[in-house]
């Protein structure tokens, strides 16, 4: 299976520098509060678990930090710039890519394409170059296409490029996703519970392909359901409840937290600490 | 199908390929041009001007190629498109003849680049909100033009505005028709289209002047479809909220769609008032902007031989039962309803040869390449 580009940065050992800061962030729905006084980081070239129970916030946390809501209060900081005032398509292209839980595929479109337009975040080509094919358009649309095609094979579904989005199997959409997260070329790219629905086979290449993608250099955030996944891929865990950030750690330490432990399997915080 | 690396030679992608399909589409192109003087049995409209209703049906295809891309590529509804029609068709008839005597061919890239800024005047407020909100927006739109004209002394009131120019007249040859007589074809030397005399009665070469437009926008829209543009105008439709989180500026492409549906739809008004000698407002009513949508919507949007099928068909069928009077548009009503019932997706929806071919790799894969699929995820 071939790599992807080498011109995406090389591939480092978590160094540690926050890529990107959520600061004190509430979110309020009218009285209730999403989310309330949430601050994590997410560093570069580490894969990050966001967990929690239903209706943690995860979800909510995640569109705060792609740009779908605006905190009400705190702001949220890609390598120190704040996101708070930019469009969605702004934020994309700064280096923040995700998926989606509901697979939200351009149906009508096939595989191919549906990663071309992922790709173009990199193209800078207007119309009338389109309408006199310049070379410098044929360029770049060779190069969209050639890196498309590179990013299925990576995520393993290179043979079904020209299927439609919409005839592609259950498993083979959601590795579409992330295909064409990543043609947006991002710096971060947000998993929201892409193993929803897998049977555990599919869960381990599911699990080597995430950290394969880390390996390119990507800086992965994962929401997921499944403890066993969380806890054999990621790095470290930030564990959401009712809005709060109840712990944050190494997933060895947090497989032993009481508090998460409590959340989980639901018994009060007292009696568990 | 796409193939990476440059191609030699900047052709549309639909053109490359076998030569046959070249061969089969020249053939077809010389065919289109020759109709009006061939006179075929049954095809020929036997109650009205054959000529004048091709030149119609192709400036209709013209329209139908733009409000494709407001419709079926970027997913707008539009349902005030006579608006640009009208636009395009005044901008040449005032500054041709009713404050001024531009040649014709220099109104029209007046008439298109007006009508353009009227789109993106009308689009960068109104393509904030969606479905159909915007519908409703767009019949306003289509309504304030009309009403503008219509009582607007400077603009020639409910009368109009008569002696519209007309293309030059280049006289280099005649054409002679053919005559069909008890299944014998004859040569009509007394009918004769002088080639290319722009005059009150032969209408062969606004047809001819039309159908090149045609052609021309044809392949603009080939070549801008198959770009990055076409592809941001698909995700938006689908999706418009993942188009943005994908990276794609989806408010300026659908501004984009919009300015280039005004354009063709301000080029098709220009062009179609060249043959009409005087224009007047309530020629620009609503129901032709539904004749518009209907097109579109019967002939398959998104797909642009569906959209021009879907045009020349709206335009030739109440022609050609010209003959049955007032029932013509009872026949055509019922004609519409037949379609919507069999075919809801349109004459020719699109993709769906692709389709076609992505179920025949299906069931060739799991014949045989089942188990190597396998071993490579």
């Amino acid at each position: 299976m071939s790599t992807v580009d080498s011109t995406v940065e090389p591939a480092g050992e978590p160094t540690g520098r926050a890529m990107l800061e959520v600061d004190h962030v509430t979110l309020r729905f009218g009285g209730v509060a999403a989310l309330d006084d949430v601050s994590f980081e997410i560093r570069e070239g580490e894969i990050l678990g966001l967990i929690g129970p239903n209706g943690a916030g995860k979800t909510t946390c995640f569109n705060v930090m792609t740009g779908v809501y605006k905190p009400t209060r705190g702001e949220v900081r890609f390598r120190g710039q704040p996101l708070t005032r930019m469009k969605r398509f702004q934020i994309t292209r700064l280096g923040i890519a995700r998926t989606f839980q509901n697979i939200r595929l351009f149906k009508t479109m096939t595989a191919l394409d549906n990663v071309m337009v992922g790709g173009d975040t990199n193209s800078s080509v207007g119309l009338l170059n389109a309408l006199f094919r310049t070379p410098r358009q044929r360029r770049e649309e060779a190069e969209t296409h050639r890196r498309a095609v590179e990013l299925l094979d990576f995520v393993g579904i290179g043979r079904r490029a020209e299927e439609l989005a919409a005839n592609l199997s259950y498993g083979d959409q959601r590795r579409l996703e992330i295909a064409r997260a990543m043609a947006t070329n991002p710096k971060l790219l947000c998993l929201d519970e892409p193993a929803a629905g897998f049977n555990p086979a599919e869960k381990q290449r599911l699990m080597e392909l995430i950290r394969k993608v880390r390996d390119q250099g990507f800086t992965v955030l994962l929401i997921e359901h499944d403890m066993r996944l969380v806890m054999g891929v990621t790095d470290r865990i930030v564990v959401l409840e009712f809005g709060r950030k109840i712990a944050e750690g190494p997933p060895a330490q947090i497989r032993d937290d009481p508090a998460v432990i409590a959340a989980y399997l639901g018994v009060d915080e007292d009696d568990a600490s | 199908m796409r193939r990476p690396g440059l191609p030699a030679i900047p052709m549309p992608d639909a053109m490359r390929g076998k030569p046959a399909k070249i061969v089969g589409l020249a053939v077809l192109v010389v065919f289109l041009y020759a109709l009006p003087l061939l006179d075929l049995p049954i095809l020929t409209t036997p109650d009205s001007d054959f000529a004048g209703v091709l030149y119609t049906m192709a400036t209709y295809v013209l329209v139908a190629l733009g409000l494709n891309i407001v419709i079926g590529y970027a997913g707008l509804l539009d349902l005030g498109y006579v608006g640009f029609y009208a636009i395009g068709a005044y901008v040449t008839a005032v500054l041709g003849v009713q404050h001024g005597h531009w040649p014709y061919l220099l109104t029209i890239p007046a008439a298109v680049a007006v009508t353009m800024l009227s789109g993106v005047i009308l689009g960068a407020p109104t393509l904030r909100v969606r479905g159909d909100y915007l519908a409703i927006v767009t019949l306003g739109f289509g309504e304030i033009i009309r009403l503008s004209a219509k009582n607007s002394d400077w603009l020639g009131g409910a009368r109009g505005i008569q002696n519209v120019p007309k293309p030059p007249s280049i006289h280099l040859f005649d054409v002679p028709h053919l005559k069909w007589e008890n299944g014998t074809v004859l040569v009509d030397v007394t009918n004769k289209t002088q080639a290319f005399v722009f005059g009150f009665v032969d209408y062969v070469p606004y047809y001819w002047m039309a159908l090149t437009v045609v052609f021309i926008v044809l392949i603009a829209d080939v070549l801008i479809k198959s770009s990055r543009v076409g592809r941001a105008w698909e995700a938006t439709r689908e999706d418009e909220d993942v188009a943005e989180v994908m990276g794609v500026p989806t408010f300026r492409y659908k501004l984009l769609a919009f300015a280039m549906g005004a354009f063709v739809g301000g080029l098709s008004g220009a062009i179609s008032a060249a043959g009409a000698n005087f224009i007047y407002p309530d020629s620009y009513q609503i129901t032709v902007s539904v004749i518009f949508v209907a097109a579109v919507v019967i002939g398959g949007q998104g797909n642009r031989w569906g959209v021009m099928l879907g045009a020349a068909l709206v335009v030739y069928l109440p022609e050609r039962f010209r003959g049955l009077e007032e029932y013509r548009i009872l026949m055509f009503g019922i004609a519409l309803m037949l379609l919507a019932t069999f075919r809801p997706q349109g004459l020719l929806p699109p993709r769906v040869t692709r389709r076609a071919k992505a179920l025949e790799r299906d069931l060739e894969e799991l014949e045989t390449g089942d188990e190597a699929q396998e071993v490579r995820s």
